[in-house]
């Protein structure tokens, strides 16, 4: 059975809503955004995720029209944008502190970009109830911004910037403000209404957690460069870098020499008098190369005895033990010092679980549960 | 939760005290009947009668308050534009020197101010009086409303001015549907200041009038300069009880508005 | 673009026409001399004449009315007797001011908007009026001297008006508020937690005090200090109302030049010095907001 699935960037017919060519951002001498070429397409749920001061936020002020590039060029829909002020772009943004309008109430906070379109009142009226209809705002529209929670002022947030129907909105850490569990519901929330109207949304977020819920395809930046875009899945399965690896999730990073033992096979090298580790990667590497072995705790299985044919069995001890309730994470330190950390589901109750601090313990993975990485 | 202390309370009274008795004093004193300001003898209202019908002392009241409309009213809006241009103008030539001209006159003796002023209308106009004032007092309270203004604009989030442009607002829209409504208790008092340093000043007046244009300060300086003046009492009264009566009922609705706001964001978060 | 080029320029013009070229012309009539005519000094600026009438305008300047105002001892006694008076002044301020702010700032939280209010409330009203308030009650048979005499504490009435101690006084009264809003804003900030600490690590209360809430309130403190001193410096209404002939203050010597001798140019010479007096404590003052700016 084949579903289609939704993925425009790998359709080279397919023409992308958005595109950076060679775009850099310098703030006298400090550059935001270093020489960036990227596509977005229609539709997409695009998630820039970095920490803060990697560029992220100068690319999405970039697109609504507040900052203009030093270098290179940005369009939307085919068009450059380097000469439309912000107020007659087809984009609009959902501001990190909402920012309402604290003197209008919240039905007029959602008419006010569309009485600067000059709609007619009536067209209005009814743009504006369906807005507050789609965001469960209905019974509030009378209230003034702050008479209202901090997750409901996020949907009036959302509701205006929604209301001109743009091509693209922009979404500037939308959940950064509420708690965690409203910041969950939110997020599916926000990925409704996204495939509900069908707007190209780009969100900045510096949570990995709610760039991988949200988005199609997720952009990890550093230093106002992209590492890499790819499908949350991709990404957090195949790490182009270690920087990706360890941006996204937990991870172990071992060091060693490569060597090539088939096609797509190699050995690590990683300590004197140690079996190497042996993987399998689409990564080319010369012979004696550095690489970096980077292994989800998830993939490394534990127990007490070697398991019988493991490609992958080391020896160590628990050092420490994390326990988070559904799983526990150990720390366990192979020989030469490296310490690794495995993780287990708790499927027994406390009292019934075999390891504890001190104990020698096998850990063992697979050949493709390990990404080999150059950098 | 503090309580007053022993030492704190004592210092609270004597201060308010030193600041308090002398005023309350010319008020009682104004009611006094005796023209000797320090004998009482009696109460009586006289005093507010003769000043009633004192003319030029009502003329003076009429210029000055002309003066302080017309100044106050211009000082607002060139002090709320310097303040916009010191806050979000971005960089320009010569912005050390515009931020100095908005401070210097905040320190500048009067006396100064009042001499360079006088020495700069005189070859331009043919005659000095309420016009030569109102630009006097336009210029250096426009200062003081900028620092009012200007401070309500740091703490002004910007992104609700990028907002409105998002939506769709020229610039000038933004500001007008936007920055002005969110700023407008800051431009009213900053307004206010303006109105009252006007109806203050003495020594800029002094050399800034020409023939004809006497206002409130002058007058009462002529005529206390030669001691107490129990009509001077009376009207002194008069301006600090409208002040009064003012300064209370603006801090009552800030602290109304205050209360509801508090009350509100509770009720939405509960 | 053109709109902010207009947002800034009316208030930039503005300020230059009104506020700098007054400056600079005060500069020009303190190089000129008196002459009995209309306008009272030269040289005047002849346009006809040209560059050569520029040339002989700016030969005729001199720094006769500075020299003066060194000859002259009255000129120079003003001055130090204004520093003198305004360094007095807003050290007494600064005795008064604090206890009311300290005590403010210690005030329930319920009562501090009441509080503030009552400290800004003067300030609205009439200056003049402030400083007239002190006339009936500290002349010779004043209400001071009324009560003194009363309780038996003095047999004779004390002079106090036309003194200089009536000047501070006035002075004391009228800028107090400057005083002490600086230091309450400083004070309110400190977190009681610190005092606390400063007793657990073996402090006496006034030690801790002395320790660190005095440190801590510092910025106000000078904040204060200056915005009583410089105003103090060039005050003119409080020492002719309330000062006597003994007084000297370089704002009253400079209003008399000005209104009674008609001396345009050693007018504006005065004020040219007493400018150059006044830029040390400005630029400190601005030092002292900046630093404290940055600080937050």
């Amino acid at each position: 059975m084949t579903v289609d699935v939704f993925a425009p960037w790998e359709d080279p017919t397919e023409k992308p809503l958005i595109q950076f060519k060679g775009v850099t951002k310098r703030y006298g001498s400090f550059t935001a955004i270093d020489n960036l070429t990227q596509d977005i397409y229609t539709r997409e749920f695009f998630a820039l995720l970095g920490p803060s001061g990697c560029g992220k936020t100068t690319m999405m002020r970039m697109l609504a029209g507040f900052e203009t590039p030093t270098e290179g060029q940005i369009l939307i829909a085919g068009q450059d944008m380097a000469a439309v002020p912000p107020n007659e772009r087809a984009v609009n943004m959902m501001f990190q502190s909402y920012a309402l309008f604290p003197h209008l109430s919240i039905w007029d906070n959602i008419a006010f970009g569309l009485r600067r379109m000059k709609m007619p009142k009536a067209q209005i009226e009814e743009r504006v109830e369906e807005m507050l209809r789609l965001t469960r705002m209905t019974q509030f529209a009378r209230r003034k911004p702050h008479q209202v929670s901090g997750g409901q002022r996020q949907r009036v947030a959302l509701a205006r910037s929604l209301a001109r129907a743009p091509k693209l909105l922009l979404l500037d850490e939308p959940l950064g403000a509420l708690d965690k569990k409203l910041r969950e519901e939110t997020q599916f929330e926000l990925m409704d209404i996204q495939e509900k109207t069908g707007t190209t949304f780009v969100i900045v977020t510096h949570d990995q957690e709610e760039a991988m819920t949200v988005a199609s395809r997720v952009a990890v930046m550093d230093h106002g460069k992209i590492i890499q875009v790819a499908t949350p899945p991709k990404i957090y399965e195949e790490p182009n870098s270690v920087y990706v690896a360890d941006f996204i999730g937990d991870v172990n990073i071992i060091e060693g020499a490569a060597h090539k033992t088939s096609e797509d096979g190699y050995d690590i090298h990683w300590a004197e008098g140690q079996e190497p580790i042996h993987a399998k990667t689409t990564t080319v590497l010369s012979e004696g190369q550095k690489a970096f072995v980077a292994l989800r705790p998830e993939k490394i299985s534990i127990g007490e005895e070697k398991p019988e044919g493991a490609v992958n069995a080391v020896k160590g001890k628990i050092i420490d033990i994390g326990y988070l309730g559904n799983i526990s994470t150990y720390h366990v330190e192979l020989p030469g010092g490296v310490m690794v950390k495995a993780q287990a589901t708790n499927t027994r109750r406390l009292s019934r679980r075999n390891f504890t601090w001190e104990d020698e313990v096998w850990l063992s993975w697979t050949l493709t549960a390990a990404s080999v990485l150059e950098r | 939760m503090k309580r007053f202390t022993w030492f704190n309370a004592t210092s609270l009274t004597l201060g308010f005290a030193f600041l308090y008795l002398p005023m309350i004093i010319l008020v009682i004193y104004s009611f006094n009947a005796s023209k000797l300001v320090t004998v009482w003898a009696g109460f009586s209202t006289k005093w507010y009668g003769e000043l009633m019908r004192n003319d030029q002392m009502l003329d003076a009241a009429w210029v000055t308050i002309k003066v302080a409309v017309a100044s106050s009213t211009l000082a607002t809006i060139l002090g709320t534009m310097a303040a916009y241009v010191m806050v979000r103008g971005g960089r320009f030539m010569g912005r050390t020197l515009f931020s100095g001209m908005i401070f210097a006159p905040l320190v500048m003796p009067e006396v100064i101010t009042g001499l360079s002023l006088f020495l700069l209308f005189k070859p331009i106009f043919t005659q000095m009086g309420a016009h030569t004032i109102i630009l006097a007092h336009a210029t250096f309270a426009m200062c003081y409303v900028s620092v009012v203004v200007s401070s309500r604009l740091v703490s002004f989030d910007k992104s609700l001015e990028e907002a409105a442009l998002d939506l769709g607002c020229t610039p000038f829209e933004s500001f007008r549907l936007v920055t002005l409504p969110i700023i407008a208790p800051a431009v009213i008092s900053g307004w206010l200041l303006a109105f009252t340093l006007s109806l203050d000043d003495l020594v800029i007046a002094n050399f800034t009038t020409g023939p004809g244009a006497t206002t409130l300060p002058m007058k009462i300086w002529s005529a206390v300069r030669l001691g107490v003046n129990p009509q001077i009492n009376a009207l002194s009264t008069l301006m600090i009880g409208v002040v009064t009566i003012g300064v209370i009922i603006a801090s009552i609705s800030t602290k109304r508005a205050a209360l509801r706001q508090k009350a509100d964001e509770q009720a939405a978060a509960g | 673009m053109m709109r902010r080029l207009f947002l800034i320029s009316v208030p930039y013009l503005w300020l230059l026409a009104l506020f700098l070229i007054p400056f600079v012309i005060v500069l020009k009539i303190a190089l000129s001399d008196t002459a009995l005519s209309i306008p009272p000094y030269t040289p005047q600026i002849d346009l006809s004449a040209g560059w050569e009438g520029l040339r002989t305008f700016f030969a005729a300047l001199d720094m006769e009315n500075f020299v003066w105002l060194t000859e002259d001892d009255l000129y120079w006694k003003a001055y130090v007797s204004s520093l003198k008076i305004a360094t007095i002044s807003t050290l007494l301020a600064l005795l008064v001011g604090y206890p009311i702010a300290y005590g403010m700032a210690q005030a329930p939280q319920e009562w501090r908007a009441t509080l503030m209010m009552l400290i800004i409330l003067p300030f609205w009203t009439s200056f003049l009026i402030r400083v007239y308030a002190w006339m009936g009650i500290l002349s010779q048979e004043g209400l001071l001297n009324q009560l003194l005499m009363g309780l038996g504490l003095i047999s004779d009435p004390l002079i106090i008006l036309n003194t200089n101690t009536a000047v501070y006084i006035g002075i004391v009264y009228t800028y107090l508020p400057f005083m002490i809003l600086p230091i309450y804003s400083a004070l309110e900030k400190l977190d009681a937690s610190l005092l606390e600490a400063a007793e657990d690590l073996g402090c006496s209360r006034f030690k801790a005090f002395w320790l660190v809430t005095i440190p801590l309130s510092k910025g106000g403190i000078i904040a204060g200090s200056f915005l009583v001193f410089i105003p103090a410096i060039g005050e003119f209404v409080i020492p002719s109302l309330l000062g006597g002939s003994s007084t000297l203050m370089i704002g009253k010597v400079l209003w008399e030049e000005f209104f009674s001798n008609r001396d345009w140019p050693v007018a504006a010479a005065v004020a040219v010095v007493l400018l150059l007096i006044l830029i040390i404590p400005i630029i400190l003052f601005q030092r002292n907001e900046q630093k404290q700016r940055e600080a937050e």
